[in-house]
């Protein structure tokens, strides 16, 4: 596909997702139809794409993270099922390895009783690390796979099918995931401390001086800094995760440019692919780690105490 | 790069797959290494105590060794005592035994002894009388010269 298109076009194409949505009635399409009513219908450009708006799904996305989740699913499951406590065969002990890492993690930084926590944990490392692994399958294989498919199924222009097979390269997934987890922080602390205890926390924090009259006027100063690092958490647990995979991606993308330069540029190109490849390993564990323990981390905040005792006296 | 509708897609996914770990997946595992664990402490516990008792035991045992040998050795001291109690009893009972038949026969000889001489007396007077009725040819009154006769044989 390099050799038909400029650069600039491939990287383009590779950062396109495969939406699904509403196009309005009367749009004009790419390959120049006019639309007579709105349609559903799958974007054949990026243009499209964006103008479909909120209501749209990436189902590339939600394709690969639904099936990874679900071989994540299966496998634990089957291993739980059928885990003994005597001596562990292979993949129950691999497993057990995973489980006991995310146990002992939880429990140095989650104090809290919630039995919810921990599967949350592993869920996240699991899943997360999943779907960051496909990053490390070179980037034409499955887009390509998937266009000519299509076209051969269809008869769709291969060139306007868009395929993105890294979830965790959309910001949907990854800010999807955080408010997730921002809903269960916004959860937790109501349910642990009440809604008052909540906004107090919210308000009489950090600044507080224990007379009610200088309090009031703390309040909108106090709301400010604690909404916004309420606030700054979720988007920095997606970002953090997208911005890492997407620059990973990113640099998987040049490189195969640099494939289609000559001899030189391919020998100079599988180096660095490799080279990239193995420290990406090492990448998408420790991104896959982090968002774990700070999800971790958030939760333990949402059921901390401390603080509200604090003002009490 | 549009934020749209696969952000609640994906939160939702998010809930569901962390709901089922949480009901299926965590509980059955952490449970099986739980009671692994369990089984392994218990299994180190009852080696070790297995072990302590081992050690006890041949300690019991050692002792119960040198008791038993103590107490064969007693018996056996006991036993040899017992046997000589018994060789001097039985000789002593032999010796009373014999002194007491010499005693009975001596008596028996000394009484047979005592009946010969009354007898004899008895004879030597009624001798006596008749030879004295002999010699005399009067008529004695034996009543009369009793207190003589006895004297003469007592003499005898």
């Amino acid at each position: 596909m390099a050799a038909e298109q400029t650069a600039t076009g491939y990287i383009q194409h590779h950062l396109q997702n495969l939406a699904y949505g509403k196009l309005p009635a009367g749009y004009t399409r790419t390959d120049g139809t006019v639309l007579s009513e709105s349609t559903w219908t799958i974007a054949h450009s990026s243009q499209e794409a964006a103008d479909m708006g909120f209501w749209a799904v990436h189902l590339d996305t939600l394709g690969w993270s639904i099936g990874l989740g679900l071989i994540f699913c299966f496998l634990f499951a089957r291993a739980a099922k059928k885990a003994t406590p005597g001596v562990p065969s292979g993949f129950q002990s691999f497993v057990e390895v995973i489980v006991d890492f995310i146990d002992k993690t939880v429990k140095d930084t989650f104090p809290h009783r919630n039995s919810m926590v921990a599967p949350m944990a592993l869920t996240i490392f699991v899943w997360v690390f999943l779907m960051n692994l496909m990053d490390l399958i070179p980037v034409d294989w499955l887009p390509l796979a998937f266009a000519h498919g299509t076209s051969a199924l269809t008869g769709a222009d291969p060139h306007h099918v868009y395929f993105k097979v890294v979830p965790t390269t959309d910001l949907n997934a990854t800010l999807g995931m955080a408010l997730a987890v921002f809903a269960l922080m916004i959860f937790f602390s109501v349910k642990e401390k009440g809604l008052m205890g909540f906004v107090k926390e919210l308000t009489l924090h950090p600044f507080h001086s224990g007379k009610w009259y200088v309090d009031i006027f703390l309040i909108p100063f106090n709301f400010l800094l604690e909404a916004v690092s309420l606030i700054a958490k979720p988007v920095s647990l997606g970002l953090r995760l997208f911005g890492n995979l997407y620059a990973g991606e990113m640099i998987f993308i040049l490189i195969a440019i640099v494939f289609g330069v000559g001899v030189l540029g391919f020998i100079g190109a599988s180096f660095l692919q490799m080279g990239w490849a193995i420290f990406h390993i090492l990448v998408i564990t420790l991104q896959a780690f982090v968002f774990m323990v700070l999800t971790t981390v958030y939760m333990a905040m949402a059921h901390d105490r401390e603080e509200e005792h604090a003002h009490d006296q | 790069m549009n934020i749209n509708l696969t952000l609640i897609g994906q939160s939702i996914t998010f809930f569901a797959f962390v709901w089922f770990c949480w009901k299926y997946v965590w509980p059955a595992l952490l449970g099986v290494m739980q009671e692994r664990e369990q089984k392994i402490a218990t299994g180190l516990q009852e080696a070790e105590r297995a072990e302590k008792d081992l050690e006890l035991a041949q300690r019991k045992a050692a002792e119960q060794l040198k008791e038993a040998k103590a107490q064969a050795a007693e018996i056996i001291d006991g036993a040899n005592k017992r046997a000589n109690q018994i060789v001097d009893e039985a000789k002593e009972a032999a010796r009373s035994e014999g002194d007491r038949l010499k005693a009975a026969a001596q008596a028996e000889i000394e009484q047979e002894v005592n009946r010969a001489k009354e007898q004899l007396r008895t004879r030597v007077a009624d001798l006596s009388v008749a030879g004295a009725e002999k010699i005399l040819s009067i008529n004695i009154d034996a009543k009369a010269h009793d207190d003589m006769i006895e004297k003469l044989a007592a003499e005898l």
